[in-house]
């Protein structure tokens, strides 16, 4: 992680934008895949709450497995660009979670839109944790890499 | 509406270019602000989720076709804004010692996005 330095402004690569621009297509093509299964006809956005979830999970497995490997490598940045920033970032989203929330409360079910709102966070929250606790003990079975 | 290969494509992409803002953005203010914080996230949450309230509006008001909604809401800030890192941040905030600013960033960031998306579906009543 680079430190604080002041006015320094950073330089993009054009390979990081590039890994991140193929990663974030990817995510959101599966995003856009898994949404079209919502059931029709419910007012709760089941897909988008479930990619989410299980977003969370991948990406706190994947941060805490590639700096268990030790000090960050070209490969491991280049991973973390194009499966971290990329595919899960674009899978991901809060965009959507924010708005559905807004307007399942802005059309009377503020119980529902609040409910999926806190409990997509708190959820995401327990899945995160678990990632990390899986990409935390792959270190002691992957140490002798 | 029905999704056209062409439109599935248009909106993944878009969600690329998402991504590339949501990146360059973060790490623009992450270099100015520094990393005690989530600020770049955070800004990136909170104005994605404004713009797609907004966007929801015009949709509502017949003011925008669904395609662009599909393209510029589902594609675009759904690439740039991101749940998962958000998540990451406040449970690296907690494993940090630091559950005020854990607390603030999980529950600031779900409430300020869900006001921003609200205050972007009101402007959109304006038009």
């Amino acid at each position: 992680m680079s430190t604080n330095s002041g006015a320094h402004i950073p330089k993009f690569r054009r390979v990081d934008l590039a890994l991140v621009f193929v990663g974030g297509t990817l995510g959101t093509a599966s995003r856009l895949a898994l949404s079209l299964l919502q059931p029709q006809g419910l007012n709760l956005p089941v897909m988008v709450l479930l990619v989410n979830v299980v977003g969370a999970f991948a990406l706190g497995w994947l941060l805490t497995s590639l700096s268990a490997r030790g000090p960050e490598t070209s490969a491991r940045r280049r991973i973390r660009l194009l499966v971290g920033a990329g595919f899960m970032g674009g899978f991901t989203t809060y965009s959507a979670l924010a708005t559905d929330s807004m307007l399942l409360t802005n059309d009377g079910s503020v119980l529902l839109g609040l409910g999926y709102g806190l409990g997509t966070v708190l959820v995401g929250a327990l899945a995160t944790w678990c990632g990390m606790l899986v990409g935390t003990k792959r270190r002691t079975s992957a140490k002798g890499n | 509406m029905a999704i056209t290969p062409t439109l599935f494509l248009t909106i993944a992409l878009c969600g690329g270019l998402g991504a590339v803002l949501r990146f360059t953005v973060d790490t623009l203010l992450t270099a100015r602000f520094g990393s005690r914080m989530p600020w770049g996230t955070i800004v990136i949450n909170l104005s994605g989720s404004f713009v797609l309230g907004l966007l929801t509006g015009l949709l509502t008001h017949s003011l925008l076709p669904e395609p662009w909604l599909l393209a510029v809401g589902t594609g675009l800030l759904g690439g740039y804004t991101t749940f998962s890192t958000a998540s990451f941040d406040t449970l690296r905030l907690l494993r940090e010692g630091r559950t005020v600013a854990s607390l603030a960033n999980a529950f600031g960031t779900l409430f300020g996005a869900i006001l921003a998306a609200y205050l972007g579906f009101l402007l959109a009543t304006l038009f």
